[in-house]
């Protein structure tokens, strides 16, 4: 130690050499690369930054030099303390980077564990399947009209060109309602088809026409794989000037390609239903059925039958319609694959949960 | 109908190589529904060839005779040596001709022929029987197609040892098995298929129903007296006297009616159905001998009996058309024939019965009866009424060849013929509907392919022909015209829709309710809606059900007026196949008595039933609210995990699930109230009348636990249902009014009586806090220690804030006391720790 009383020698300032200074950059290094982590870094810093670190008492033996020396050995001390500063930054930052590494290192957890705290439920296929039909023919500017599902023989049967002996009614295995008090006669039965819409919705609209029936019906078949005394259609009913057949065509193959992908098409065969006339059974090829591309029985369809326009109060030589339908479930079962009908009305959490909130 | 292609090539000119599969789509095409096409001649494989038996070696020590015998069987086994073939057949002598199947053939059914050991000897192929060949159920025996005496005719037939035996059998047909549509009964003939197969191959066809045929002659066939023409307006016979009564059914026709599923009774009767079959026309063949006196066709007297073929004592009804001669009925017109006069084994004298019977009767008589005769599927669907003397013509003739007797000279032809029938056709029509352009000269060369006649103008003329009474307007016109021109040119055309609406509120409401309660937890089923009386009285749920005149199940007769009933079952159901953590939800219709009782008015179908009429017709119609129903059991909500147990589903999850119901809807929280109530099949103590404006829209809480018990539910199941019918549409949102000044918190606790409910509180708070109170949440129910018992402590946390200004302390402490000070006046509350 020496003292500014003190006659001096630049020679004598041991501390303000470059030897001593060099020897201060180098412990500091040596002893910031000891550091093992940013805390033992903090604790090195007052030895080699501090007020009694060898660079800063070297810079207090400055004021004593003469001014010829003062510069040079200003200098040096200041490049000495860039020097271990520049040391203890970058021990810093590594340290700092190891730190925050670890952290991380040790906050990992497995993410593969379960976290369904609150699991979701899930819709029925046949629901959303009957919204996505639905939601199609909106997109076109139809809407979705609906009907009682007890329902009025008349509505059923009459309204569509059904009469009492017909045997048309015979092929629609109805349940009737039984009659009041003594009566075995109600006048009302369960849909069998939701096809008396299309009479409710002709008596409470008028021409342009252009709407969807999504709906229940019922006949009396007991649950096995392939039947079930309730299941769903969906019918189309328009009513316009100018309307034909191609018009239905186009109508059809539309929502085919809708439900079935841009290869899907319909083919028809004619047929017959007492509410039409033309008729027609329409195919879908299913491009991607289990069972390899080929065509599906999906439906029925025709011009809507004069009879009935006329049932319902529309003018048959001003307007002319068309109708369609078909099984929903049927389209669940081929389209997505589902082999027996009881699954679908057993009501089995397993199988409404496959199908999650939409039916894809 | 089942028919053989060799029958239908007697009337339409087919190519020789047409196909299974050409067939198919033709018909197809046509409208026709295809249930299978046979080709005999794939059915067995291999070869089947006639055999000649040299010897018959009796095998004994076997349970029954087993012959082993050798065959010459030609150079068909490549040897030319005798085959050697074990048979258990006795029926047949050395010398006979019958049919082998030499191994590595199959038989149908994919039973394979192989050379093995049986009964000690090797058999090298089978002789065999008719059902084994699948022609008929005849398994009495082996066929002998020749006795030995015969031989020589029978080679003379090219039936000679060797020779290639499917076509000596009939085993070289294509079986064609079709359900026409039930409007089209022409086609429920191999002359009306015929026709149908014509048009698809642009093939000649020459109609057996334009047959030439006799006409009626002066003197009658038999006394007969039409008393109701309206039910039968035409009646044709005639006689066939000195019939052989042993006369055997010609093989051919044996074999076409076996084809078709008609039993072989006997000839006169096989001739009935052959005729039947060929034109389409139901006939019968009394035992003349047995009829006594004139014939009679009426109607029958209500309450009459007659014993049919079948040997069914019948009540007849007074719409039924009855046969009858002195002994009274005799014949359930068009239906089935009567016991006492049907042809017999010893019948020598036939008269045939052609007749024209009211479809509509006949649809109704075979109803009421359940007598559904291939005779009466036919009248329902429509017979051609020029076919009655064509058929008689065809049975006299067909009797007279292979029974042997003598035709009588008179023919009796009762006919009322029907005012003659044509409609108008704008040509231009089939065009406006189908969008396909038809030329005017096509439409008429379609109308008059199908049969009709045309008188060509600017509107033509259109006279449907005699088979074809579904033809009763021009659109049935234009649906023979697309037809029969295709379908498959009717183009693709997209139409443009005036712009629509969207979806109604409440479909929307709906999809949002099942979205919501998925989202939740909760997973949709679809029941069945039927229930029985016992389901609906033990649950205590409305019993005003309607009811099934013909249920699946007698147990299960009404239909739900809830929607719980079913859904538990579902419930039990997934509990029953393993799942412990069940919560389930469905959306559908209840049905409930309707306003009024009693049969809706008969409307008419001519024209637009009166508004008055439609809307009395709807008062008749049960009432069908939409209800939305949740069942829970187990801790479905909240499941067991890695977090530690699960939170069993108590009351409050259904309560819940009908207040998210309610906000999903779009109600807000202010018009919904949740209030205790007691009703079935809940727990009296926790179950929620829930409301909204005051009025009760259904109800949520925890099963009645004598439910639970009853029903075998698990203890403490939930449930709520509500009716959504009753839920008002929310109308437009007001915003709400937010304000960024700072609130101020308080927490108040209460301590109060056990016996008011949080609800009350709450409002009672907030009415006493006024319009300063931001929002209030409850966050502690507490009883036990420091409360007495029959208190309880309820602390809630209180937040106030002002729309225009920093509130002041004692602004809020004033509101707080305010709101206090109501629950301290209105139920006794004391601030806890005051």
């Amino acid at each position: 130690m020496t003292y500014r009383s003190d006659p001096y020698d630049p020679k004598q300032v041991a501390s303000l050499d470059s030897d001593a200074l060099d020897a201060a950059v180098a412990e500091a290094g040596q002893a910031f690369a000891e550091a093992a982590d940013v805390d033992a870094l903090g604790a090195l810093k007052p030895a080699h930054l501090g007020d009694r670190s060898p660079v800063s008492l070297a810079r207090r033996e400055i004021g004593a030099l003469p001014p010829a020396a003062k510069a040079s050995a200003g200098q040096r001390v200041n490049a000495a303390r860039t020097a271990i500063q520049a040391a203890f930054d970058a021990r810093q930052e590594v340290l700092a980077a190891e730190q925050a590494e670890r952290v991380l290192r040790e906050e990992r957890v497995d993410v593969t564990l379960p976290a369904d705290r609150r699991p979701r439920g899930a819709r029925h296929p046949l629901t959303t399947l009957m919204e996505r039909v639905g939601d199609m023919f909106i997109g076109m500017g139809y809407e979705i009209a609906e009907g009682p599902e007890v329902e009025l023989e008349w509505a059923n049967f009459d309204a569509l060109n059904i009469p009492a002996d017909h045997p048309a009614r015979g092929l629609m295995d109805t349940f009737w309602v039984q009659g009041a008090g003594e009566a075995t006669e109600s006048g009302l039965v369960l849909r069998t088809h939701t096809s008396p819409v299309q009479a409710r919705t002709m008596l409470t609209r008028k021409p342009p026409i252009y709407v969807v029936v999504p709906g229940r019906v019922y006949r009396t078949d007991e649950l096995d794989a392939t039947h079930s005394p309730v299941f769903h259609q969906v019918e189309g009913l328009v009513v316009d000037k100018g309307i034909t057949m191609a018009h239905l065509k186009g109508t059809l193959d539309h929502f085919a390609r809708a439900m079935f992908g841009p290869d899907a098409r319909t083919r028809w065969r004619p047929h017959y239903f007492p509410f039409t006339e033309p008729s027609a059974e329409f195919d879908v090829w299913f491009a991607e059925h289990r069972d390899g591309p080929q065509w599906v029985e999906w439906g029925g369809c025709g011009m809507v039958n004069p009879n009935v326009l006329r049932a319902c109060g529309i003018d048959p030589d001003v307007y002319s319609g068309f109708a369609f339908g078909m099984g929903i479930d049927r389209t669940l079962m081929f389209r997505n694959g589902v082999s027996d009908m009881r699954e679908m009305f057993e009501g089995d959490v397993r199988f409404t949960r496959a199908f999650g909130m939409e039916v894809h | 109908m089942r028919v053989g292609l060799s029958w239908l090539r007697e009337f339409v000119a087919l190519p020789e190589s047409v196909t299974a599969a050409e067939l198919d789509t033709a018909l197809n095409n046509l409208g026709i529904e295809v249930e299978e096409i046979v080709d005999q001649r794939e059915t067995v494989k291999g070869s089947l060839v006639v055999g000649r038996v040299l010897t018959i070696e009796e095998l004994t020590g076997f349970k029954k005779p087993i012959r082993f015998c050798t065959v010459d069987v030609g150079a068909a086994n490549g040897t030319g040596e005798p085959q050697e073939i074990v048979c258990g057949a006795t029926n047949f002598a050395v010398g006979d001709l019958v049919v082998v199947i030499l191994p590595g053939g199959e038989l149908p059914g994919g039973f394979q022929i192989g050379a093995r050991k049986t009964y000690g000897h090797m058999s090298a192929g089978m002789i065999c029987s008719a059902r084994e060949l699948g022609i008929s159920d005849e398994h009495d025996g082996i066929i002998v197609l020749a006795p030995a005496s015969e031989a020589g005719a029978a080679a003379a037939r090219g039936v000679q040892p060797g020779a290639d035996a499917r076509p000596i059998v009939g085993l070289d047909d294509m079986l064609i098995d079709v359900t026409p549509t039930p409007d089209r009964g022409y086609q429920m003939s191999v002359r009306g298929l015929a026709r149908e197969l014509a048009h698809a191959f642009q093939v000649p066809f020459s109609d057996p129903g334009l047959a030439l045929h006799s006409s009626a002659t002066s003197g009658d066939a038999w006394d007969l007296v039409i008393d109701d023409p309206a039910g039968c307006d035409r009646f044709a016979a005639r006689l066939v006297r000195g019939v052989d009564p042993n006369a055997a059914t010609p093989d051919f026709m044996a074999r076409r009616l076996t084809a078709a599923g008609v039993r072989v009774l006997g000839l006169p009767i096989d001739i009935t159905n052959y005729v039947m079959l060929e034109l389409g026309q139901p006939m019968h063949a009394f035992d003349a001998d047995r009829v006594q006196g004139p014939l009679v066709v009426r109607r029958a007297a209500q309450g009459e009996k007659l014993t049919t073929l079948d040997g069914v004592t019948r009540v007849l009804a007074a719409e039924d058309m009855i046969i009858c001669d002195d002994s009274g009925p005799i014949s359930l017109a068009a239906v089935m024939g009567g016991q006492t006069s049907e042809v017999a084994p010893e019948t020598t004298t036939v008269l045939f019965e052609a007749a024209h019977w009211d479809p509509v009767m006949v649809g109704r008589t075979a109803r009421r009866h359940k007598l559904f005769s291939e005779a009466a599927k036919r009248w329902e669907r429509g017979v051609d009424r020029e076919l009655c003397l064509v058929a008689i013509e065809r049975a006299v003739a067909l009797l007279t060849e292979y029974g042997g007797g003598k035709a009588g000279a008179e023919i009796t032809d009762a006919n009322y013929p029907p005012e003659p029938f044509s409609l108008r056709l704008d040509p231009a029509l089939p065009t406006r509907l189908i969008g396909v352009t038809y030329a005017a000269e096509r439409v008429a060369e379609v109308l008059t392919e199908v049969g009709c006649r045309v008188a060509i103008g600017d509107e033509f003329e259109v006279t449907p022909p005699s088979w074809r009474p579904d033809l009763l307007q021009p659109a049935d016109l234009v649906e023979e015209v697309v037809r029969l021109d295709g379908l498959d040119k009717v183009p693709s055309v997209l139409p443009i829709a005036p712009p629509g609406n969207g979806l109604t509120p409440q479909q929307r409401r709906r999809r949002s309710i099942g979205r919501a309660l998925a989202e939740q937890g909760y997973v949709e089923v679809i029941c069945n809606p039927f229930v029985s009386a016992a389901a609906l009285t033990s649950l205590g749920l409305p019993t005003d059900a309607v009811r099934l005149a013909n249920p699946l199940s007698d147990e299960e007769p009404l239909l739900r007026t809830s929607l719980l009933p079913p859904l538990l079952t579902t419930l039990k159901r997934n509990i029953g196949r393993g799942q412990r953590d069940v919560a389930l939800f469905e959306v559908g219709l209840v049905f409930r008595a309707a306003q009024r009782q009693g049969i809706p008015p008969v409307m008419t179908i001519a024209s637009r039933p009166s508004e008055e009429e439609w809307r009395l017709a709807q008062e008749y119609v049960p009432h069908q609210p939409y209800h939305v129903a949740a069942v829970l059991a187990g801790s479905p909500l909240e499941p067991a995990g890695r977090w530690g147990a699960g939170r069993a589903a108590d009351w409050s999850d259904a309560i819940q699930a009908a207040r998210d119901t309610l906000a999903t809807a779009g109600l807000d929280a202010a018009r919904v109230e949740i209030a205790a109530a007691e009703q079935a099949p809940w727990h009296p103590g926790r179950c929620a009348a829930i409301k909204v404006d005051g009025e009760i829209i259904g109800y949520a809480g925890e099963l009645h636990p004598a439910v639970c018990a009853e029903q075998d539910l698990p203890k403490r199941a939930c449930a709520m249902e509500l009716d959504l019918d009753l839920v008002p549409l929310p109308g437009v949102t007001p915003p709400p009014v937010l304000s960024n000044f700072p609130p101020a918190l308080i927490d108040v606790a209460l301590v109060l009586p056990q016996e008011v409910s949080a609800a009350e509180v709450e409002a009672a708070l907030r009415e006493g806090a006024g319009p300063l109170l931001e929002s209030v949440r409850l966050f502690d129910v507490y009883t036990g220690q420091g409360i007495d018992p029959g208190q309880k402590s309820l602390a809630y946390k209180l937040v106030f804030r002002a729309p225009d200004r920093t509130l002041t302390g004692e602004e809020a402490v004033a509101a707080r006391d305010a709101a206090v000070a109501v629950t301290a006046a209105r139920f006794g509350a004391v601030l806890r720790g005051a």
